[in-house]
């Protein structure tokens, strides 16, 4: 077409091999029979069969998804209420207040998150006595607070463009506003509370840097334990799991694609 | 969850015996919302609780001294027999901070590493943007797609997926290697052309979907008349498209600035030994030296540090949405 488009082109291939080069290259050794990474020691499933058998691993992957579950579903419950708060109380008391500390979480350095959080359970534990130990449920609370932020973002955008005239509509009809709410609301927002769990539930799932300072001796999350293995170079088994979540992340997102999808064709 | 404030079910049942209160008729069109007002405490306290008095607590301690203890630092407040008696408060941390040419180096190498890896995002990521938001509509939403997707699979993950491709034994240096285009392995991973190299990849969506938002709404008609005018396309970028994209390059930059300064996990994965990033040393005071005052008075200055970014972002947002609206 035009001269320049050679370059745009070269610059976007460049590009997305960058974004797909690592993730693909540890898909293709996770299935490398030889533990050198250079070396193709032909096709094998022995770091998957060898995971089974991790009983280390496997309790922290479950421990993982254990607070991310939990930890989602609180975040997704409390975020929308921030979120529909914000956009229909007129009246906050201190709404200056409550976006900034909504906000803040997504700016701030996750290390001082974790610092910050880390110090305050100490300090509740010597004044109240609890936490009385760090472990699931400090991790759960932490997560619960920086992911709720990203659950309002989703939903308020979501809110923006909301038609409104229904709920008024049930409102107008003599519906309750709680019954309004969860029959009307609720599925309207689905979409976006779905999208904000699955986005809470990847985060905690993928933390490091903040559950490596709440968690106390007995809990050790997977992105603990991968960080503390590959801190010294590259491991097969690490590979496999690395796979495993791709697959995982992979139908997850085309169920998501799929039921946006559908909802939206039904609604058309 | 261990107390029952913090249980869903109890939340969602409490306000909901209120407003079977409040819907009594005569009092029923005054306020819907009461039930959301009510149900709105239980987020407030909990950011009150978990957000707020944690961050108080990081500005107290960094004014404490360190002390062999446990907690290991002096209390603020000083009690006596009449109840409180002063407040010991100490600035020693951060003129440690300050004298101590360390951490002036490590703030200086944090904003510089930062800054290098965001000028590198953006000058691949606006050539990507540009590329995609002149393709046809269907492919666009394709394109997008793949630069989303990768941003869901873990981070740690993908940060430790490049430690295969850049060792000295990794996949790239024996490529080029059996190719005979080099005959010693490359130094390119533990040092900072790989903590580069990570902060670009693993924010170049963040880069690239501010940009694709205004290069998408910029108005093709104006490059025609630039063109029309007579004007080079060389021309016609720098002087129409370049300024008018503005608003998506600061907004990209800022998204990849913010989270690269205090960022840990690449230059603690990818990094050598001589990379100073402030989110690692910070992580080191905190885990290795033990010395919570430093730690929490660097944390503070960290903050300092990004306040100025956040806010010009903040800014820029609200300008966008007043434009939008």
């Amino acid at each position: 077409m035009r001269r320049r488009s050679i370059f745009l082109i070269s610059v976007a291939c460049f590009g997305y091999a960058l974004l797909y080069m690592p993730i693909v290259s540890v898909v293709v050794y996770s299935f490398n029979a030889s533990r050198l990474v250079t070396l193709w020691g032909g096709f094998s499933t022995r770091w998957y069969v060898s995971l089974l058998s991790d009983d280390k691993l496997l309790a922290a992957a479950f421990l993982s998804l254990r607070i991310a579950v939990v930890s989602a579903t609180l975040a997704t419950a409390l975020g929308a209420i921030v979120a529909l708060a914000l956009h229909r109380v007129r009246r906050i008391p201190g709404r200056i207040l409550l976006s900034g500390m909504i906000t803040a979480p997504l700016v701030m350095p996750e290390i001082i998150t974790g610092l910050s959080l880390l110090f305050l359970f100490i300090s509740m534990a010597s004044l109240i006595g609890w936490p009385a130990s760090r472990g699931a449920l400090t991790i759960t609370i932490a997560h619960v607070t920086f992911s709720m932020a990203y659950v309002v973002v989703v939903v308020r955008s979501r809110l923006a463009v909301m038609d409104e005239s229904l709920e008024e509509a049930a409102m107008d009809l003599g519906g309750r506003p709680l019954a309004v709410f969860f029959d009307v609301t609720v599925p309207m927002l689905l979409p976006a509370l779905l999208s904000g769990w699955l986005l809470a539930f990847t985060l905690s799932l993928d933390d490091l840097v903040i559950s490596s300072f709440v968690s106390g001796p007995g809990a050790t999350t997977l992105p603990m334990l991968i960080f503390a293995k590959v801190k010294l170079g590259v491991t097969p088994d690490i590979n496999a799991i690395t796979t495993i979540i791709i697959g995982l992340v992979i139908v997850a997102v085309t169920t998501a694609g799929l039921v946006t999808n559908r909802r939206k064709a039904a609604s058309a | 969850m261990g107390s029952g404030q913090h249980d869903p079910a109890a939340f969602l049942s409490q306000p909901c015996e209120h407003t079977r209160q409040v819907s009594a008729p005569a009092k029923k069109a005054t306020d819907p919302q009461l039930w959301l007002r009510r149900a709105l405490r239980m987020p407030y306290l909990w950011l009150l609780l978990f957000f707020l008095a944690p961050f108080l607590i990081i500005l107290k301690i960094s004014v404490a001294e360190p002390m062999i203890a446990q907690p290991p630092f002096s209390a603020l407040l000083v009690w006596g027999a009449h109840g409180l008696q002063g407040i010991r408060a100490t600035f020693e941390n951060y003129s440690f901070l300050f004298r101590d040419g360390y951490y002036g180096i490590i703030v200086l190498s944090s904003l510089k590493m930062a800054a290098i890896g965001t000028v590198l995002c953006l000058l691949l990521g606006y050539p990507m943007a540009y590329f995609i938001a002149r393709q046809p509509p269907r492919r666009r939403q394709m394109l997008l797609l793949a630069v989303i997707l990768p941003f869901w699979i873990s981070f740690l993950l993908r940060v430790y997926a490049w430690i295969g491709l850049l060792d000295n034994h990794g996949i790239i240096n024996h490529a080029l290697m059996s190719m005979g285009i080099i005959h010693k392995p490359l130094a390119m991973l533990y040092n900072d052309f790989a903590v580069y190299l990570g902060i670009v990849y693993s924010y170049l969506p963040f880069m690239i979907l501010p940009l694709y938002s205004t290069l998408e709404r910029l108005n093709v008609d104006l490059l025609d008349a630039a063109a029309d005018l007579g004007a080079r396309r060389w021309r016609a970028f720098v002087d129409v498209t370049l300024p008018l994209s503005m608003p998506g390059i600061l907004g990209g930059c800022l998204l990849v600035f913010i989270p690269a300064v205090g960022e840990f996990t690449i230059p603690a994965l990818l990094g050598g030994a001589d990379t100073l990033m402030i989110g690692r040393v910070m992580w080191d005071e905190f885990f290795v030296s033990r010395d919570w005052p430093v730690a929490s008075a660097v944390s503070v200055v960290l903050l300092l540090l990004l306040i100025a970014p956040i806010l010009w972002f903040q800014h820029l947002q609200n300008r966008e949405h007043e434009a939008g609206s």
